[in-house]
């Protein structure tokens, strides 16, 4: 008989009390075929973040949602870390909270990593039945703009650098984390960058992405500097 | 071998084809001398025309933020009735 693998859900959280029962909910509605935990690292939110996942503890059970929280705001990167050291999955998936990334593609992640034997699976938007909703014309440029420089330089190997739903092996997540230094959303970058870089098998799903539906997303001038710093980084260590 | 190593070997690789074909004036010299600004013009179209097709053929999902919409009424009915605290933030 094949084992089963369990998936570690991990959750970086910041004042996302309604998206994240929300998210919690659709988990749950979406993986009832498999076997998962759900890791909440709460930044310290003062909205009441830690209060509903408590309550939804009650329902779901306090097995199934562990919440690891931290004292302040630490960043995504360490959030991760911290996540991972309470996993007990053979596999590792990180999301945002934000409803961006909508659970019901899990299934496709967990799917492909069978059939592939990927060490990881990542989720892109600008593939056939992927797709993007709730950007501008400026947000979109920027986005296509940003993605062709860095195809160019970096040869990537996958079409959605900054995405940030995936899939790990466990042991490969681990692996990589240590080595990436990177803050904010070059972070993804260089997670993924690192993996081409260190041979590991990588695949691809189609994901949409609902932009915000609470709150608005940012992408400011400080964020292109970032990137653009975060690709010249790359260029000269990877 | 590191990235940026990586991207000077193609542009000496094609520095070097450049020069041979300079030495070896097979073609006329006035040519060989302005294929390095067709070069960088060719290159500056490419990654226009990328960025052009990339918007013209940008992926959308109107109808998926719909289905997130009512899943969201869903989610919040299911998990009030269970005693969560859905109130709004």
């Amino acid at each position: 008989m094949e084992k089963k693998n369990k998936y570690s859900i991990i959750i970086p959280t910041y004042n996302e009390r309604l998206n994240i029962a929300i998210v919690i909910y659709l988990i749950f509605k979406y993986l009832r075929e498999f076997d998962f935990e759900i890791i909440i690292v709460d930044d310290g939110s003062p909205d009441g973040t830690q209060d509903i996942i408590q309550q939804l503890r009650q329902v779901y059970g306090e097995e199934r949602i562990l919440l690891r929280a931290r004292p302040k705001k630490l960043g995504l990167g360490t959030a991760y870390c911290h996540g991972l050291r309470y996993a007990s999955g053979d596999f590792v998936v990180i999301m945002d909270a934000d409803l961006s990334h909508h659970p019901k593609y899990l299934p496709s992640f967990i799917r492909k990593q069978i059939e592939t034997g990927a060490s990881i699976v990542t989720g892109t938007r600008y593939v056939k039945n992927g797709g993007v909703h709730g950007w501008n014309l400026l947000r979109k440029l920027t986005s296509r703009g940003a993605n062709v420089l860095a195809q160019t330089l970096l040869w990537p190997g996958v079409s959605d650098l900054t995405g940030s739903f995936r899939l790990y092996k466990k042991s490969v997540l681990e692996d990589i984390i240590s080595s990436v230094v990177s803050k904010g959303y070059v972070f993804q970058m260089e997670m993924i960058v690192r993996a081409t870089r260190k041979g590991y098998h990588i695949e691809e799903v189609p994901i949409t992405f609902v932009d915000r539906v609470f709150g608005s997303s940012k992408l400011g001038g400080s964020e292109i500097v970032e990137y653009l710093k975060g690709l010249i980084y790359l260029l000269l260590t990877t | 071998m590191k990235q940026i190593l990586k991207i000077l070997g193609v542009l000496l690789a094609i520095f070097a084809v450049w020069i041979g074909l300079l030495e070896a004036s097979v073609v006329s010299q006035s040519y060989v001398w302005l294929l390095p600004v067709y070069l960088v013009l060719s290159l500056g179209c490419y990654g226009l025309l990328m960025v052009g097709i990339g918007l013209m053929f940008f992926p959308t999902c109107p109808q998926e933020a719909q289905l997130l919409q009512k899943e969201i009424l869903e989610a919040k009915e299911f998990l009030s009735s269970k005693g969560v605290d859905m109130g709004s933030d």
